[in-house]
């Protein structure tokens, strides 16, 4: 059978019109879009534009030859308003930010992940609601306003039944970090015990697993990622974290020996110290120096964390 | 009957046993919650009442009320808001509605999440270098504000996705097929279908940015600043300005002999406004959800 065409092309012989919307109406759809695509790109843009920012100010004392970088990784010497001998060695302030974080961590790891896994294996969806709006005003409190607890309650509290002669120390900090890195670790945690998948539960059910064994051997490994990912999440809140640990650590620049010393975070120091550094003295772009450094910590912290994250949803 | 056997017994005990453990976990996060506020309230009750919020500090701080640090956190949260709103929600829009998932995406995927985890002092730092000398806006309500803003973008970026991406596809794609352009599918159905988690992402965004000390202490925020009282806008903005979080750090720390309840019922008001801001995003939500159609 031979198919006959038709003379002429579709659109003329069926009357085909598409409506056409007035220029300015696509213009300015065009250029709204390209805002839009600009607004998307800023994140990328305040991130550069924030190391750019810190970085320029830090710049002078990296080339100035009296300046040396082991020494501010490497000492502990910190004098920055010494008359005869200016020092710059932030070890002591690295010692105080790694030992409060340590120590908020293994506080806020175990009872958080424990109750991450009570929310997304045990209990209702009524105590559920409940915990997560408690989970999420705690998340909410200000950190001035968990400095201040620090500060006038838990100093006391850690006075009066360790018989430390400061309450402001790695311990009081620790804790304070620890409530406030809780939230962030259950949160995520949970997202990562609902993402395994029922059958994983049914499967270990079936085998006649208890809870105890189904969360140990099934749940957490399968979960390892995200809640790996959790616990750095909460790290980098604990190393990020400025005014609550500037009031409640303390405020001695040395390497801590035992959880009852007073210590000084990295950035506490900077909070402490940039209102009195002259601008664009030595110290002030020392302590700009510093905020690189914090800078990069971070960086490296959610970078890890996010391949981590990146690495589950592969899977 | 069915006996139960010692070894079923006793996995029966362990699984109580576990579900007893992990609920103290939790219940652990509630104790400090409420003896927090319990302590709090009660330690500030001999100064609380309106006319704390409403008066200006007094005898050198040491008496008096808020309101100057008030309405300088009314101030810079106002300002904040109206600049990473607009902002953050586009950057959500373009991430769900307009980004392949490409290099790119992922770039500013880990540029946000970055943007969050960067610590808040960095961020001073940053409105110290960028506002305050690079761009001479001194130490200003704008430089504050400005690095308020670009703090608590990632805030509002994160639910407004979130709320975007709660919009099904298919509503998307019915607007698609009667011919409608991705910018007019979007004014259309996406934004009108997802405005109350936007919202919620906002009121988030104004909780975080009334709490925040560090990145305002630096760059325009100062201890003490007299206004003119019963001038319901106090401050110019090229001026500083006092603020509620930046007032109880230096109470508690700065101020020799404060009242006692005084510092106790800053941390109050600062607490009870960001916890009621708070309450009202998790309002909305309740509500929204009980209203979903889809």
């Amino acid at each position: 059978m031979q198919v006959t065409l038709p003379a002429k092309p579709v659109e003329q012989t069926l009357l085909v019109r598409r409506a056409k919307r007035p220029n300015w109406s696509v213009l300015i759809e065009r250029a709204l879009e390209v805002f839009i695509r600009l607004c998307g790109v800023s994140a990328v843009l305040f991130v550069l534009a924030i190391f750019f920012f810190v970085f320029k100010e830090a710049l002078p004392v990296l080339t100035n030859p009296k300046f040396s970088l082991s020494q501010f990784l490497f000492s502990d010497q910190w004098y920055p308003t010494s008359e005869v001998n200016k020092r710059y060695g932030v070890l002591a302030m690295i010692a105080g930010t790694f030992s409060v974080t340590v120590l908020a961590m293994l506080i806020a790891v175990p009872f958080g992940l424990g109750a991450a896994v009570y929310l997304s294996e045990f209990c209702g969806a009524r105590a559920k609601e409940t915990l997560k709006v408690v989970i999420e005003l705690l998340a909410a409190i200000p950190s001035v306003v968990w400095g201040f607890i620090g500060l006038t309650v838990l100093s006391r509290l850690i006075v009066k039944y360790t018989g430390a002669a400061v309450g402001v120390n790695v311990l009081n900090g620790g804790i304070i970090l620890a409530l406030m890195s809780v939230p962030i670790i259950v949160s995520i945690g949970e997202d990562a015990l609902k993402a395994v998948p029922d059958a994983y539960r049914e499967a270990g059910i079936a085998l006649g697993a208890t809870r105890w064994q189904l969360i140990w051997r099934v749940l957490f490994p399968a979960a390892r990622n995200g809640l790996l990912a959790a616990v750095l999440l909460g790290v980098g809140r604990a190393v990020g974290e400025t005014m609550a640990v500037l009031m409640a650590t303390g405020h001695a620049v040395h390497i801590p020996h035992s959880f009852l010393d007073s210590v000084r975070t990295l950035t506490a120091n900077i909070a402490a110290e940039l209102g009195e550094a002259p601008a664009h003295s030595e110290h002030y772009q020392v302590l700009f120096l510093m905020g690189v450094l914090l800078f990069i910590i971070t960086f490296l912290v959610n970078l890890c964390a996010d391949l981590v994250v990146r690495g589950v949803r592969r899977k | 009957m069915f006996e139960a056997s010692p070894l079923v017994r006793r996995k029966l005990r362990q699984e109580t046993l576990a579900k007893w453990i992990f609920a103290g976990m939790a219940a652990s996060m509630i104790l400090p919650l409420l003896l927090i506020l319990i302590y709090l309230i009660g330690k500030a009750w001999p100064s609380l009442s309106p006319s704390f919020l409403f008066s200006v500090p007094t005898r050198g701080m040491r008496d008096g009320g808020v309101w100057p640090a008030f309405i300088g956190t009314i101030y810079l949260v106002g300002m904040s808001l109206a600049v990473s709103a607009p902002i953050g929600v586009l950057a959500a829009v373009y991430l769900n509605e307009y980004a392949r998932d490409n290099w790119l995406n992922r770039l500013i995927n880990l540029a946000v999440i970055n943007l969050a985890g960067v610590p808040s002092i960095v961020h001073a730092l940053f409105g110290l270098g960028a506002f305050v000398y690079a761009a001479r806006f001194g130490y200003s309500i704008i430089s504050a504000s400005l690095t308020l803003a670009i703090m608590t973008m990632p805030v509002i970026i994160a639910s407004t996705r979130e709320a975007l991406a709660s919009v099904p596809l298919s509503f998307r794609e019915a607007c698609w097929n009667v011919g409608a352009t991705r910018w007019q599918t979007i004014r259309a159905v996406v934004l009108p279908n997802s405005i109350s988690g936007i919202l919620t992402g906002v009121i988030l965004q104004v909780s975080r940015a009334a709490g925040e000390t560090a990145p305002i202490m630096f760059t325009g925020v100062v201890f003490f600043k007299a206004i003119p009282p019963g001038k319901i806008f106090p401050y110019g903005l090229h001026e500083q300005c006092m603020a509620l979080s930046m007032h109880l750090f230096t109470l508690s720390t700065q101020v020799p002999d404060v009242k006692e309840s005084i510092p106790f019922a800053t941390a109050v008001v600062l607490l009870g406004s960001v916890l009621l801001v708070n309450a009202t995003a998790i309002a909305l939500r309740v509500r929204l959800r009980s209203r979903k159609k889809w």
